[in-house]
C-alpha cells in the first residue's frame, strides 16, 4: 500500500504534467470545489493521521487547536528542517516528488484558512529548495496557487524558506523564530504556535509527510486512511533505513508490519549485509532510545514487535523505544556503541542553542566525558556520571531537545552498560582501530 | 485567584506568575532567579534555577503538571498548588542546575569584583553541593572591554540575556549580542566596537555574575569592605536615584538601586555611573537597606535587616551539624552538642 | 575591497524576497538574502553582513547574532570549493571516518583549514539527511553520496582541474 511514493519512480514525476496525469492535484480540485474547510479538517481528524515529524500527535487535533480571531492572518507552516541523524524521508520526497508536498499544502492551507503559507526547508538542501521553487512556479502557472485558485474564491500563496544550518530549528518556535530572521531559540511554551505563532499569529507548523498525506485523505476519505495500518497507528509511514543492511533507501510501509520484516524482507531493507549479523537498531531517529538486537525483534513479553507508534513503545524506555520520526538506523556486530553514541552526543552539544543551562552545559559534558571513555580514558565512575546527567537534563529544558539529547545516552548505557565498561576497563584494547567489544555468549540475530 | 505555594495559600490577580506570587510571601519561599529579572520584559525562561512543581494545575483540573515548570513566566491559574522548598524533586533538580551553571564557571571567585554580590554565588550556596563531578576543560575565552567604561569576562557569563534585553529595552540602539550557539554562544559586539550610550552601564547592574563588571571600580576593593548609601542627584537623563558605595571617604563605585531581589527598577545614566565619584555630587539619604545575610552587610548597620531566607537558614542548620559532629578532639576542647542532641 | 552592492539582478531578486513577507517583517528575509550574499561574496565578511542589514533596514548586530548561529554561514574566508562532510552516526556506520581520513590527507590539511593553494576548504558538519545514502559530502548545492576513497580521489582530481 503505497500513498505518497506509488509513483515516485516514475520518470520527471517533478513535472506538472506528468504528476497531474497521475492523478496529481485532483485533492485541490475536489477540496476547494465540493468541499468547505471544516469537512476537510473532519477527514483529516477522522483519518487518525499522527504527526510524522516524531511527536506523533494528531494532525487533526492539532489543526482544532488553531486560533481564529477575525481580521488577524493565519498561517500553515510546513517543517521541511529534516536534521535528525538517521532521517532523510522528507528529503527523498520532495527531491522526487516535490508535488506532492505543494498539492498537500494547498488542501492543508485551504482546511486552515492560511492564505499566506511557508515551506522551511533546511538550507543544506539548496537543490532541493530549488526543485520546489520551479515546482511552485509551474502550480502558479496552472492556477493552482495565487489568487482565486481554480476559480473556488481562494487565495494562496506559497513560499520557500531556506533555514541556515540549525537542527533546532526543526522545533516548531525556533523554526519560527528562524523563518521571522532570528536566532533559532526555542520560544518558552505557552503560547503555543497554534495561539501565537509566526509573528504572533495563529500559526500550524506540521512535517513535509503529515502534509504530504492530507491529499490522499481528500480524495479517499478519512476513513479509507484509518482502514490502513493498526489500532491507532493508521496510514503509512516512510522509514529512512541506514546503516548496515543490504538495501538503504526510503520505504513506505502500511504501519503494522513487523519489525522483522522490515529489516529481513526483499521487500524493505533485505536483511543485514552480507556474514553479519544484527546488533542493535535505533528505530526512529538519533533521539530515540536504541534497541538490542532480542529487543527491536520481540517485546520483554515476548511479542513480535511492530512497526507502529504503540507497538515500538511497548514496555517504555525499559524495553522499549519509539517510532519518532522513522529514522531506522540498523547496526550490526562491527559496529560499537560507544562509538556511535559519542556521535550522537556530539551532534546535540553542536545543536544545542544554549538557551537554557542545562542543555547548554549538559550536553556539553556528555560530549566530553563520552570522549574520553571512547578514547581510552574513562573513569569507572563517569557511565554513573552520564546516567545522572541524562537525567537532570531530561524534561528539564525549554525544548525537546534535551530529552533527545538524553534518552540516547542513557539508553546506550541501559542496554549496553558492558561495553562501556570494556572500554574503561581495557582502553588499551578499546582504543585499537576497529575494535569492538564482543559480549560473552552473545547471539546477535541472524 | 487562589494560589498555595509551599502550603501557604493567597490571593493574586489573574496573570500573575508563579514567581510573582511566592515572591508577595517572601523570600523563604521565592524560587531563585538567575536570568529572569522583573523590571525586563521578555526576561526568564532560560536558566531553569526557578523550576518548581506544580502538584495541582487549578481547581478546575487538579491534575498535576507533568514536569518541572519555570515559576518565572508560568501563569497562576486558580486553585494551583505549587511546591518549591518542600519538594525533593525540586531541590534536587536544583543541585544539576548549579553544576551546570558552574561546569564551565572559572571560580575564580577570589579576584572577581562581583564576590560577595554575586548571584551564582548565593545560588550556589544555597542549593548546591559542595563537591564536584568534573574533570573536563572548562571552555574558555578572552576578556574584552565593552567601552571605555565595561568589561566582558565571558567565561563568568551564564547567559541570562538580561544585558541583551537590557540593551534593547533600555538603550536607544543595541550594539552588542549573543553569537554563536550551545556552550560556545558568547556575548559581543562582534566587530571591534565599543558600547557608547548614555544607559549602557546598566548592564553591569542587571548582570547576575561578574562577567560585566565595571572599571572604575575594578580591584578598588571588596564589596564587604565598602559600605552602600542611597543618594539622588539632580540629573536630566534619568532619575538620578543611585547606590553610592563609600571606601573610607572615598566613592569608589556607583550602582542604581536595587531592591531585595537584586533588581534596580530606576536605571541610571552612565553619567551618574561613571563620572560622580565625589561625595559633593550627590545627596545622601542614609546607609542602603541590606540583606542579613549578605556579606555586605558585614559588621555595618544593625536596623533595617531583613530577614534571611528559608534556604540560608537550612543552609546554617546544616553547617552547624557538620561542624558538631566533626571531630575536635585533637583541639583540646570539648564540642558544645546542641540540645536536641544531648543524651 | 570594492564596494559591496548585489548586482542588479540579485537586487531584484532581494525585492522579490522581501515581498514574500507582510509589511515591517522584512526581517524574515535575512537567511535567503545571507545566502544570496554568501553566494556572491563567497564568505560573510562583517562589511558583507552590515550591507545586508542596510538592504533589511535592521540592526548590523541582529545581522551577526543570526549568521553566527547558522553553521551554514562562513565567518572567515574559505577556499574555491568548500567540502562539508557529515560526521554524524549513520555516515560514520558506513566507513565515513576513514574515508574523512583519506580526504583530510589527500588534500593534506585538517578540518577548518583551506589548501595553500586556497582550493579547497574542508569543514566538518552534522547529519546532511542522506544518512542511507553514505557516506556523504556536500560541495555547495551539490551532494556527493556512497562515498569511498577512490570516489574521493576522483571528486578532488575533477575539481582541481
Amino acid at each position: 500500500m503505497k500513498i505518497l511514493t506509488e509513483h515516485i519512480d516514475v520518470p520527471n514525476i517533478d513535472t506538472i504534467d506528468v504528476f497531474m496525469k497521475h492523478g496529481g492535484y485532483s485533492a485541490v480540485q475536489k477540496a476547494l470545489k465540493k468541499m468547505t474547510p471544516d469537512e476537510v479538517t473532519e477527514e483529516v481528524k477522522k483519518s487518525g493521521l499522527r504527526g510524522r515529524g516524531g511527536a506523533g500527535f494528531p494532525v487533526g487535533m492539532k489543526w482544532s487547536f488553531l486560533a481564529k480571531p477575525e481580521g488577524v492572518p493565519r498561517y500553515l507552516v510546513c517543517n521541511a528542517d529534516e536534521s535528525e541523524p538517521g532521517t532523510f524521508k522528507d528529503h527523498y520526497l520532495m527531491w522526487k516528488s516535490p508535488h506532492t508536498l505543494i498539492e498537500g499544502m494547498i488542501v492543508s492551507s485551504f482546511a486552515l484558512g492560511a492564505n499566506t503559507s511557508y515551506i522551511y526547508v533546511r538550507g543544506e538542501l539548496m537543490y532541493v529548495i530549488n526543485i520546489l521553487e520551479k515546482a511552485i512556479q509551474e502550480a502558479y502557472d496552472k492556477g493552482l496557487l495565487g489568487k482565486n485558485i481554480l476559480g473556488s474564491g481562494y487565495d494562496l500563496d506559497l513560499f520557500v524558506q531556506p533555514g541556515g544550518g540549525a537542527y533546532i530549528c526543526g522545533e516548531e518556535t525556533a523554526l519560527l523564530e528562524s523563518l521571522e530572521g532570528k536566532r533559532g531559540n526555542p520560544r518558552n511554551k505557552p503560547p503555543f504556535p497554534a495561539v501565537k505563532g509566526l509573528w504572533q499569529c495563529p500559526t500550524v507548523v506540521n512535517n513535509v509527510e503529515s502534509i504530504a498525506a492530507t491529499s490522499w485523505i481528500v480524495n479517499n476519505g478519512g476513513d479509507a486512511y484509518a482502514a490502513i495500518g493498526v489500532g491507532r497507528s493508521t496510514g503509512t509511514k516512510l522509514i529512512s533505513a541506514s546503516g548496515h543492511i543490504k538495501k538503504p533507501g526510503v520505504y513506505e510501509i502500511p504501519l503494522g508490519i513487523t519489525v522483522e520484516d522490515f529489516i529481513y524482507s526483499d521487500e524493505w531493507c533485505g536483511g543485514i549485509r552480507e556474514g553479519h549479523k544484527l546488533k542493535a537498531v535505533v528505530a526512529g531517529g538519533s533521539s530515540v532510545p536504541i534497541l538490542p538486537a532480542e529487543l527491536i525483534l520481540t517485546t520483554a513479553a515476548g511479542e513480535k514487535r511492530l512497526m507502529t507508534y504503540e507497538s515500538l513503545s511497548d514496555g517504555g524506555f525499559a524495553t522499549g523505544t519509539m517510532l519518532g520520526s522513522g529514522g531506522f538506523v540498523v547496526m550490526d556486530e562491527t559496529a560499537c556503541i560507544v562509538h556511535n553514541t559519542l556521535t550522537f552526543a556530539k551532534f546535540y552539544h553542536h545543536e544545542s542553542c544554549g538557551q537554557c543551562s542545562p542543555c547548554r552545559e549538559g550536553t556539553g559534558w556528555m560530549d566530553k566525558v563520552l570522549n574520553r571513555i571512547e578514547h581510552g580514558q574513562g573513569r569507572k565512575e563517569d557511565i554513573d556520571l552520564l546516567v545522572d546527567v541524562a537525567k537532570k537534563i531530561e524534561g528539564n529544558t525549554i525544548c525537546p531537545l534535551g530529552d533527545a539529547a538524553s534518552w540516547p545516552v542513557a539508553a546506550a548505557i541501559r542496554h549496553f552498560r558492558d561495553e562501556f565498561e570494556w572500554h574503561i576497563e581495557h582502553p588499551e584494547l578499546a582504543t585499537k582501530p576497529g575494535a569492538v567489544f564482543m559480549r560473552k555468549g552473545a547471539s546477535w540475530t541472524k | 485567584m487562589k494560589v498555595t505555594i509551599d502550603n501557604i495559600t493567597l490571593e493574586v490577580e489573574p496573570g500573575t506568575t508563579i514567581m510573582q506570587a511566592a515572591r508577595m510571601i517572601g523570600p523563604e519561599v521565592a524560587p531563585p532567579a538567575m536570568c529572569y529579572y522583573e523590571p525586563l520584559k521578555g526576561s526568564g525562561g532560560k536558566c531553569r534555577a526557578c523550576l518548581v512543581k506544580v502538584t495541582a494545575g487549578s481547581e478546575k483540573d487538579p491534575r498535576p503538571m507533568p514536569k518541572l515548570v519555570p515559576a518565572c513566566i508560568t501563569a497562576v491559574q486558580d486553585g494551583m498548588i505549587v511546591e518549591n522548598t518542600v519538594n525533593e524533586d525540586v531541590l534536587e533538580t536544583r543541585k544539576g542546575i548549579v553544576e551546570f551553571l558552574l561546569l564551565n564557571h572559572p571560580l575564580d571567585c577570589p579576584v572577581c569584583d562581583q564576590a560577595g554580590e554575586c548571584h551564582l554565588q548565593d545560588f550556589s550556596f544555597e542549593h548546591g553541593v559542595s563537591s564536584t563531578r568534573t574533570v573536563e576543560e572548562r571552555n574558555t575565552f578572552e576578556p574584552t572591554d565593552l567601552g571605555p567604561n565595561i568589561q566582558l569576562n565571558m567565561n563568568r557569563c551564564i547567559l541570562c540575556y538580561r544585558c541583551v534585553y537590557t540593551a534593547d529595552q533600555i538603550t536607544d540602539g543595541r550594539v552588542h549580542g549573543v553569537m554563536h550557539r550551545g556552550d560556545h554562544a558568547e556575548i559581543s559586539t562582534y566587530i571591534e566596537k565599543a558600547i557608547d550610550n548614555d544607559f549602557s552601564g546598566n548592564v553591569i547592574d542587571v548582570c547576575p555574575v561578574g562577567a560585566l563588571t565595571d572599571k572604575t571600580y575594578r580591584f578598588k576593593s571588596r564589596v564587604w569592605f565598602s559600605k552602600p548609601v542611597d543618594a539622588h542627584c539632580e540629573c536630566e537623563k534619568c532619575s538620578g536615584k543611585a547606590t553610592i558605595w563609600y571606601k573610607g571617604d572615598e566613592v569608589i563605585r556607583v550602582t542604581g538601586r536595587k531592591n531585595m531581589w537584586g533588581e534596580v527598577t530606576d536605571f541610571i545614566c552612565n553619567g551618574c555611573r561613571f563620572d560622580k565619584k565625589k561625595t559633593a555630587d550627590w545627596v545622601i539619604e542614609g546607609p542602603t537597606n541590606v540583606s542579613r545575610h549578605s556579606v555586605i552587610s558585614a559588621n555595618k548597620y544593625g536596623a533595617n535587616l531583613i530577614k534571611p531566607a528559608f534556604p540560608v537558614l537550612q543552609a546554617a542548620r546544616d553547617y552547624k551539624q557538620i561542624n558538631d559532629d566533626r571531630d575536635r578532639s585533637f583541639l583540646g576542647i570539648q564540642p558544645a552538642l546542641p540540645k536536641s542532641k544531648k543524651k | 575591497m570594492s564596494k559591496i552592492v548585489f548586482p542588479a539582478e540579485t537586487l531584484e531578486l532581494v525585492k522579490k524576497i522581501i515581498a514574500r513577507y507582510p509589511d515591517g517583517k522584512q526581517k524574515s528575509a535575512l537567511l535567503p538574502i545571507l545566502h544570496l550574499a554568501q553566494a556572491e561574496w563567497k564568505w560573510c565578511s562583517s562589511e558583507v553582513m552590515d550591507y545586508v542589514a542596510s538592504l533589511l533596514s535592521i540592526s548590523p548586530i541582529e545581522v551577526y547574532e543570526v549568521a553566527s548561529f547558522y553553521t551554514m554561514f562562513h565567518l572567515e574566508p574559505v577556499g574555491e570549493h568548500v567540502i562539508e562532510y557529515c560526521r554524524t552516526g549513520p555516515c560514520c556506520l558506513m566507513g565515513g571516518v576513514e574515508v574523512y581520513d583519506h580526504l583530510k590527507k589527500r588534500l593534506k590539511i585538517n578540518t577548518g583549514e583551506t589548501t595553500k593553494d586556497g582550493k579547497f576548504t574542508i569543514k566538518e558538519v552534522e547529519c546532511l539527511a542522506a544518512c542511507g545514502w553514505g557516506p556523504v559530502f556536500q560541495i555547495r548545492e551539490k551532494y556527493y553520496m556512497h562515498l569511498t576513497k577512490e570516489k574521493v580521489d576522483e571528486i578532488i582530481d575533477e575539481l582541481s582541474k
